[in-house]
């Protein structure tokens, strides 16, 4: 749907290719596709407004007018502006140490996932060698507390939860449990609430003042859009909060909210929250959310997923595969691994330039992986380990079996056949081997990466992340 | 206080943008067009829609020789109205019904099943509850909280249990005992996340298939103060359930509702109810004209 800022402005540049040199107007066109990207990640249009007027200032020196490669420039410019608008800098949690017990206490929005954030904060407390207690003062939502206390035991981090009624009394009752169980911080869970709602926020100045925090976050949802402004504005006034956790960064949004509050209030993002998992609370990378933003392909975080889902079962297994050979379950376990990220169509087009790539080829076509998947679970056992002995009779019944045709079944046969020399080759040149040799793997290397093009998905050599 | 005005004192942010440009003398300028097309944006309608209405609204004034601010006001929520197609079976009335609740994380699905089984309730209608979140930590208690207030049965299984059996169950149950309006809560999950969504399809078939007695509804419960994130949401959950509405939540805070009329728009969705306050009876039905007039800051 959306595509991407550096592929926009190509295109518009490649509209004035053979003008020479380009002039303001043309810069005022490219700013506009600025514009529309920004508005697209649903960052406030004020900010929108103020970041193209300054970028635009930037953009009309000579060097980038007369630069052979304008829209490169300006894409770095509008990058660079607006890593450093995020912040340069890595903000992290900032400790009192001569306090004990230090406390964080979270505010937000309903549905903005503060319970969830406060377990993934206190299980990232805990790794640190802290010990942290979370206190239940959302009093108000039912079974609020249920969900803290469940979060609680699964990570191994005490609750308290008082009398489930009182907020304020709640939070500073936590306090003394905390001195008494030797806890030396406190994450204050606070219900949710509309910035408009005042009883609420009333309540949320009670608890600050009862507890004096020695970090106010502000969990805020990253699908939020234009609104954000006006909720962070009055957070800011009212509570006053020290930094954000961006919450649900693992689905597709852009983030735009992010530029929109450090703009705003000039606080920082200080985690960003990528999923269900109490291990996935991240800390903040400014270059990464500004790609993110102008919808630039995030290519670390493709690499830390891979590496995320590749557990030492399957490090384990590639050594084998080097040992002993690939068999048709490795290929089905590379499969199942695609999925597991995603799919090769949200994987390609998370590098840079894919997208583009993949309109070209018209799309992926993700059934042929199910269709790979079909036919080997329609072998046997010793055929998926030794696919040699796959004779005409056995791939009729495997194509039978899977509901494919006979010369479906033999190009796999023969994709396998090409990847198991592949992998007899370098099992040569890790075994020692002359220098050619390891020159040969390095180019063949390159050819398993996405150079070799993927038609529909398939036909390449291409699975091998 | 009425529906209109708690709507329009939800909605008073945009509207007052909107005033602001309304009011700006009687004079209607390239200037006036152009701030029409951001506190559109602003609205969370989209760079695209709100040029386009935007146009829309240029050429009709051309037209028809608008001038006046309040007629130009009353051409573009006209206009905007046009964008909503309208419901063709309120699910929540015409019974027996059963409706499944999908969305993502936190935009509001139990609550909104809680507020309204207490209305049906209200209303004299015999009404279960299905608790098919098992995965959220405390949804089930949550529910069951709800239902205990409003007076409905909860029907669902331990935490952790297989959701679209959960769902045969309370069908089945429904059937037995007769219930008029059967509303299944689903757990939350990202549109991209494309194993849950599965798992999602498969609830949404299970129901579909089981439920012959009546008819099934897949709502998405959306919140308004999403931006333009929703329509991708929206867009993956229809493709992967054949969605058949909307219900947009947190209009009461100063969000705009703007992405509502976005996927309204794109993929011709009803939206079946508004959400615009705490209470139970802060779930109204949706009115275009009415919601486009408050957007635009019309009076009654």
């Amino acid at each position: 749907m959306f595509n991407s800022l550096s592929e926009r402005l190509q295109d518009t540049f490649d509209k004035l290719r053979g003008k020479g040199k380009l002039t303001e107007a043309d810069i005022n066109v490219a700013m506009r596709e600025i514009r529309m990207a920004l508005l697209e990640a649903d960052v406030n249009f004020r900010v929108v407004k103020d970041f193209v007027a300054s970028c635009k200032e930037k953009c009309l020196t000579a060097e980038v007018l007369d630069s052979l490669t304008p829209a490169q420039n300006v894409v770095r410019i509008v990058l660079d502006q607006l890593t450093e608008l995020l912040g340069t800098t890595e903000s992290k949690l900032v400790l009192a140490q001569n306090r004990t017990p230090n406390v964080i206490m979270l505010v937000g929005l309903q549905g903005s996932g503060k319970t969830t954030a406060a377990a993934k904060l206190a299980y990232l407390l805990k790794g640190q060698g802290h010990s942290p207690l979370l206190a239940a003062c959302d009093t108000h939502r039912p079974a609020a507390a249920d969900q803290l206390a469940t979060l609680g035991t699964e990570i191994g981090v005490s609750v308290y939860r008082g009398d489930g009624k009182d907020a304020v009394k709640v939070a500073s009752e936590s306090i003394h449990e905390a001195v008494n169980h030797l806890n030396d911080i406190v994450i204050v869970d606070t219900a949710g609430r509309l910035q408009i709602d005042e009883e609420m926020m009333q309540e949320a100045v009670a608890i600050k003042q009862a507890v004096k925090p020695d970090q106010i976050l502000m969990v805020v949802d990253a699908m939020t859009g234009q609104d954000i402004v006006n909720v962070v504005q009055t957070f800011a006034e009212r509570v006053d909060f020290d930094g954000v956790i961006m919450s649900k960064l693992d689905g597709d949004a852009r983030g735009g909210g992010a530029l929109s509050v450090r703009a705003v209030t000039g606080k920082p993002i200080k985690f960003v929250s990528m999923g269900e998992k109490p291990d996935s609370l991240e800390v903040f990378h400014p270059d990464r959310m500004a790609k993110r933003i102008l919808g630039m392909g995030d290519v670390y975080g493709i690499i830390e997923q891979a590496q995320k889902v590749a557990d030492q079962e399957q490090i384990d297994a590639a050594e084998r595969m080097l040992r002993e050979g690939f068999t048709m379950d490795d290929l089905l376990n590379q499969m199942q691994q695609i999925r597991k990220m995603g799919g090769l169509a949200k994987i390609i087009s998370a590098l840079p330039g894919g997208e583009r790539a993949m309109a070209q080829q018209g799309g992926i076509d993700e059934s042929s992986l199910s269709r790979i998947e079909a036919m080997i679970h329609s072998m046997t056992k010793e055929e998926r380990a030794r696919p040699k002995i796959i004779n005409g009779q056995r791939r009729k019944r495997i194509a039978a079996g899977s509901g494919r045709s006979v010369q479906e079944v033999n190009q796999l046969l023969k994709q396998w056949g090409e990847m198991n020399k592949m992998m007899s080759k370098m099992r040569a040149a890790t075994q020692g081997g002359s220098k050619k040799q390891r020159r040969q793997m390095q180019s063949m290397m390159r050819n398993m990466g996405m150079g070799g093009g993927m038609p529909g998905g398939m036909g390449g050599r291409g699975w091998g992340m | 206080m009425g529906f209109f005005d708690r709507l329009k004192s939800g909605l008073s942010r945009s509207r007052e943008a909107i005033n602001e440009i309304f009011y700006m003398g009687g004079e209607v300028d390239e200037d006036f067009w152009e701030d029409l097309e951001d506190t559109l944006v602003m609205g969370d309608m989209g760079g695209e829609l709100a040029m386009r209405v935007t146009d829309d609204l240029r050429e009709q004034a051309a037209r028809e020789n608008l001038t006046r601010a309040d007629q130009l006001r009353d051409a573009l929520a006209k206009r905007l109205a046009q964008e909503f197609r309208t419901a063709d079976r309120d699910p929540f009335e015409d019974v027996p019904s059963c409706v499944l609740f999908v969305g993502i994380n936190g935009a509001g699905k139990t609550t909104t099943v809680g507020k309204l089984a207490g209305r049906a309730r209200g209303e004299g209608k015999s009404c279960l509850i299905g608790g098919a979140d098992t995965f959220r930590a405390a949804a089930i208690e949550q529910l069951e909280v709800w239902g205990t207030r409003a007076g409905v049965d909860v029907i669902t299984r331990e935490r952790g249990a297989d959701p679209a059996s959960v769902c045969y169950d309370v069908v089945e149950e429904a059937e037995k005992r007769g219930s008029q309006l059967v509303l299944i809560d689903t757990a939350g999950r990202l549109h991209t996340s494309s194993d849950l969504m599965r798992e999602l399809a498969k609830v949404v078939n299970v129901t579909r298939k089981r439920c012959t007695s009546m008819p099934v509804t897949v709502v998405l419960v959306i919140d308004a103060t999403t931006g333009q994130n929703g329509l991708a949401q929206a867009k993956e959950f229809n493709d992967a359930l054949d969605l058949d509405g909307l219900i947009v939540t947190k209009l009461d805070g100063t969000a705009k509702g703007g992405i509502a009329l976005a996927i309204s728009d794109q993929l011709g969705l009803p939206i079946y109810r508004i959400g615009v306050g705490e209470s139970i009876d802060d779930l109204e039905t949706f009115d275009a004209l009415d919601f486009c007039r408050a957007l635009v800051g019309e009076g009654k």
